[in-house]
Parts: C-alpha cells; sequence; structure tokens
C-alpha cells in the first residue's frame, strides 16, 4: 500500500509538470506550432526526431509527451488502486481521474485541430486543475497519515470545513477566470499595477478589460478567503500539525501568487514568469484542497468510514458523529 | 458509473459542435460582389493614375534585433541579422502600407483574375515580403525555403483560418481566399517573430509602400473612390479621390506613431 500511495504522489508531482509545460505552451504561444494531432508534422508524436524540437514546437510537442506520460501513469494508476484499494469511493475517484486525463488528451487535441478556440482552451486549462485535484485528493486519503488522523482523532469542526471548502472554491474560479483571461489574450488588458490605467477602478471597460479587472478583484476575494481559512486555523487548531502547516504554506504560497501576478503586469508577460504564475496558482489550490480534506477527514463526508470495502461485506456509508451507519450484506 | 461515461461523451461532442461552429461561421462571408449584366472592362485609353506617398510624422521607434537562438537554422551561415519590421521608416517615408481601393468600383468593371501565384517566401525565418497583396480566388502560394520546420498559420476574420505545416526545405503550400479582406495576418507559431500580412481584394488596384513610402495605382477608370491606407501596427487612414479621364492625382497619407 505505501508504494501504492508513493506512486499516486508521482503522478500528483508530474501533473504539476504537466500544468507547467501547458503554462509554458500558453505564455510562449506555441500552441499551434505543431498544426496536427495526434501526429508531429506526420510523425508518430513518440518517434518525431530530437533535432526539429525547435522554436516553439520545443514547448507544445513537450507538453504532448509529458501528456502521455501522464496519461500511461494515469492508467497504472486506476489499475492498481482497483486491486489494492479496499474502498470504493477511491477506486472510483481513481476512474475518475482516467476518464479525466482521457477527456483532457482529447480536448486539447481538439483545441489545436480548432485553433485555440476559448472555450475548448479555458475548457482544458479548467479540467487540468480538476484533474490535478484528483490526484492530489487520491495521493491525501491513501497516505497512512490520513488513516491515522481519521481514526485517531477526526477534526470535528464544521465551520472550518466550511471556510476551509468555500476557499477551495474560490480559489477554483479565480484560477477559471485566470484562464478565461490567458485565453482570451486579456492578460495586458490593464497595463499597469497596481493601479489600472491610474486609477483605482478602470475609467474605460470592454469585454477584455473586464475580465482582466474581474481577475484583480478575484485575487482580493481569493486573499480575503484564505486569511479567513488560515487564522481560523491558527486560532483553533493551533495544536494541529496536519492543519497548521498546508495553512503556512497556503499563506506562502499566496504571497508568492500575488508577487508574480504583479511581475507578469510588469514585465509584459514574461513567459518564465507567466508560467510560474500559473504553476503557482495550482499549488494555492492544492494546498487548500489538502488543508479542506483534513478538515473533512473523519466526518464521514467523505465516506472513509466504511464505505464499500472490497470483500468484506459492508457497504457504503459514512460516520456522522458517533453514530455508524452500515448497511450488511447477508 | 455509467451516467458519468454519457455525460463526459456528451461533452466531448458539445466541445466538437462549438469549435466547427465557429470555424463554419467565419466562411460563411459573401464573395465579392458580381458584376453586373452590362459590367465593361477598364478602357486604358481614359484610365487615371494616382501616385502617392505614405508620411511617417514623428520619431519612429527603433527596429530592435530579434534574437533567434531558439532556433540554429535561423543564422545558418553566421549571425542572423533580424530585425523587427513592424514600423520601418525610410526618408520621412512608412514602408509595408497596404493602400487600395476601398470604395468607388460598384460592379461595373469586369477584372480578370490572375491564375499566375503571388509568393510569399520563408527565408531565413523571414518573410519575404512582409506586406502583399492578392486577388480573390488568386492563388498564394507559401514557399519554405529554409532547412528547418515552419508552420503558415493564416489567421483571417472572415475567410477561413488555417494552420500548414512545411517540415521540409522547399515544400510549398497554395492557398486562396474567397472573401476581400484587409489585412490578414499570418504567423509562424514555430519562430514567434515571424509575421506578415496579407490584403486581399477583388480588383487590381492595390499597393504596398515601398522606398521613401512611395506607391502607384495605375489604369483606374474615372470616378470617385474612397482610397483606404493599412498598417499593421498604425491602423487605417482614407481619403476620397475624384479622377477625370487620364488624370494623374497625388495624394499623401501621414501616419503618427501610437499614443
Amino acid at each position: 500500500m505505501i508504494w501504492h500511495h508513493r506512486f499516486v504522489k508521482l503522478v500528483t508531482v508530474f501533473t504539476v509538470l504537466l500544468i507547467a509545460a501547458g503554462g509554458m505552451v500558453t505564455s510562449t504561444d506555441s500552441g499551434l506550432s505543431v498544426p496536427d494531432w495526434p501526429t508531429t508534422y506526420g510523425w508518430n508524436m513518440f518517434t518525431f526526431p530530437l533535432s526539429k524540437w525547435v522554436g516553439g514546437i520545443r514547448y507544445e510537442h513537450s507538453h504532448r509527451l509529458i501528456a502521455s506520460t501522464v496519461g500511461f501513469l494515469t492508467i497504472i494508476m486506476a489499475g492498481w488502486t482497483w486491486w489494492v484499494e479496499p474502498r470504493r469511493w477511491v477506486r472510483r475517484l481513481a476512474f475518475a481521474a482516467l476518464g479525466a486525463v482521457i477527456l483532457q488528451g482529447l480536448l486539447g487535441g481538439l483545441t489545436v485541430l480548432f485553433f485555440l478556440p476559448a472555450p475548448i482552451s479555458i475548457g482544458h486549462a479548467a479540467l487540468a486543475q480538476v484533474f490535478f485535484c484528483i490526484t492530489l485528493t487520491l495521493a491525501v486519503v491513501t497516505s497512512p497519515r490520513w488513516k491515522k488522523t481519521g481514526a485517531v482523532s477526526p477534526v470535528d469542526d464544521p465551520m472550518l470545513r466550511r471556510v476551509a471548502a468555500i476557499t477551495t472554491l474560490l480559489i477554483y474560479t479565480q484560477i477559471l477566470v485566470g484562464a478565461t483571461m490567458r485565453h482570451t489574450n486579456a492578460g495586458l488588458a490593464i497595463p499597469d499595477f497596481p493601479y489600472a490605467f491610474g486609477h483605482v477602478i478602470p475609467p474605460v471597460w470592454n469585454a477584455r478589460i473586464a475580465i482582466h479587472f474581474a481577475h484583480r478583484l478575484g485575487a482580493l476575494i481569493v486573499t480575503l478567503a484564505i486569511f479567513a481559512t488560515t487564522s481560523h486555523v491558527l486560532y483553533h487548531h493551533r495544536g494541529r500539525r496536519e492543519l497548521v502547516r498546508p495553512a503556512f504554506l497556503l499563506l506562502l504560497f499566496l504571497s508568492m501568487q500575488v508577487t508574480l501576478g504583479a511581475f507578469v503586469i510588469w514585465s509584459g508577460k514574461d513567459p518564465v514568469i507567466n508560467t510560474a504564475h500559473v504553476v503557482n496558482g495550482a499549488l494555492v489550490l492544492g494546498t487548500s484542497l489538502v488543508l479542506t480534506l483534513r478538515a473533512f477527514a473523519g466526518s464521514g463526508v467523505l465516506g472513509f468510514w466504511g464505505s464499500a470495502v472490497r470483500g468484506s461485506g459492508v457497504r457504503g456509508s459514512g460516520v456522522r458523529g458517533s453514530e455508524v451507519q452500515a448497511e450488511v450484506r447477508p | 458509473m455509467f451516467r458519468n461515461y454519457k455525460a463526459i461523451a456528451f461533452s466531448i461532442l458539445l466541445a466538437a459542435t462549438a469549435a466547427c461552429g465557429s470555424d463554419s461561421s467565419k466562411s460563411a462571408q459573401p464573395a465579392s460582389p458580381a458584376a453586373a449584366p452590362d459590367a465593361k472592362k477598364v478602357d486604358p485609353a481614359t484610365a487615371a493614375k494616382i501616385s502617392g506617398k505614405v508620411v511617417f510624422e514623428g520619431t519612429p521607434p527603433p527596429n530592435v534585433p530579434i534574437n533567434t537562438d531558439s532556433d540554429p537554422a535561423c543564422s545558418e551561415g553566421g549571425k542572423s541579422d533580424l530585425k523587427s519590421e513592424s514600423i520601418v521608416v525610410d526618408n520621412g517615408g512608412l514602408r509595408n502600407v497596404f493602400v487600395y481601393i476601398k470604395d468607388g468600383l460598384g460592379n461595373k468593371y469586369i477584372f480578370d483574375t490572375p491564375t499566375e501565384p503571388v509568393k510569399l517566401n520563408q527565408k531565413g525565418c523571414h518573410y519575404e515580403p512582409h506586406v502583399l497583396g492578392v486577388r480573390t480566388t488568386q492563388p498564394l502560394e507559401v514557399i519554405n525555403s529554409d532547412n528547418t520546420m515552419h508552420n503558415v498559420h493564416g489567421m483571417p476574420e472572415t475567410n477561413r483560418e488555417f494552420n500548414q505545416g512545411q517540415p521540409v526545405q522547399g515544400m510549398k503550400n497554395s492557398v486562396t481566399f474567397t472573401t476581400p479582406e484587409v489585412l490578414i495576418r499570418f504567423k509562424c507559431d514555430v519562430h514567434s517573430w515571424m509575421h506578415a500580412y496579407l490584403g486581399v481584394v477583388s480588383h487590381p488596384y492595390f499597393a504596398v509602400s515601398g522606398a521613401g513610402g512611395a506607391f502607384e495605382l495605375r489604369t483606374i477608370p474615372p470616378g470617385t473612390y474612397t482610397i483606404e491606407a493599412v498598417h499593421e501596427k498604425l491602423g487605417r487612414q482614407s481619403q476620397t479621390v475624384t479622377l477625370g479621364e487620364k488624370d494623374v492625382k497625388e495624394i499623401t497619407f501621414t501616419f503618427k506613431p501610437a499614443a
């Protein structure tokens, strides 16, 4: 089981790498440098000569190869999880990851074949974060620590669950707005920071300025939400290391994210800074998700306790406080 | 479980439909106006001429050198000396401005469409020429003269978008455009600095400003016309010109740096 957990963590790390590679494709405007899909200039993707990885091709082709690797790893992860994991919902989640990665590949291909239409490209970016969240969730819930926390001392704090879950949802929404901004070329629609055309509120408006400003406004809302979550953790759960650590990490990633966002503007969308902003955004989301999951550990909401354990005859139930709800097969 | 598969299939279908829909809408534009039943050829004996100049007012921005290090083949045989071509000023004149008759010809005249292709060459990771014109339905031949990969990505608003790979030196692709459109941006996504601009018109009255910003439109039938000058960065300007028989008129367009 420990090797299974390590493998899931490996898939999660590769997913972050894949998000970085995707970020470089968009940031360098290389999305169409390979005009065909699933082939690469007529070659099989895996036999495309290294000598031809020039200019934008190196970003787009690397992204495709890393994506294929993640796809391959996800197949193994799903199969392995199915084999060793007693909890049905975890097994299903692993197969949801497989479905997501297949759909993600199709969206990536479609967006190339149809010249990067914004809805498909935004969908591709949105699903990337969903896939990352699924692999990360699997990594969290397959860890020995998760089982120990849930069994020994579940976090009994509905307020923390609520505020952490809302924060995670807000961060994901903010990432969606960011993806919309990237794929509608609105990244520099407001060219100055912290002001907007020298004002607090933009004096002129169009669709791109509105999207860009929504992302800045979203950053403010997310910041407040993260402050609310982390303050709650530090005030009420200072002794719980598994909550305090992600709370501090969340504050660190948040400060990095705001700084990177400012430098994206000041550098005129430097590709490396732009990509770092995308990757760090995923890390903000991931850290908030980990905190949320740990807040829910042992609550029964995730079905950790007694959820369909293969071979044990016990099917789908959860624990609400001390009351055990279980359906026992004859 | 089964419901999930249905949802995934539906999402794929939705995405494909959205993509197909957006593409077909671009090609649904009407073609150039059909000639009237009594339309005639232009009589060269009475035709007029416009010669002019595109002037750049102010200090032009420097044409910064382009870093081609991402593809060593772009600087084969020595260091690449490519420079940005967005604003090229020569003796006060602005080059690379597409000038054409935008309005006034109506459907009174018949113009033979040349079958000889207009050529756009990719050489030294650079488009030659930077701005060019082509007639509707006349072939545009795009050539890869480089020992490296290029993709030819045409980004029209009303004609059909395309993206063709040219992985081998000497490859040629032919493209035609059914609808007038000024200007269509071409880019190579492999080499992010490579851009060209194409004007597609339904008549022969177009030119690209050259040395000193000079241009010339010849063999124009007498009449009143809107002449438009379009620059890739500095936008559009137009003026109205009335031409009598055998007139030779001079006009000037003045562009200023963007604020």
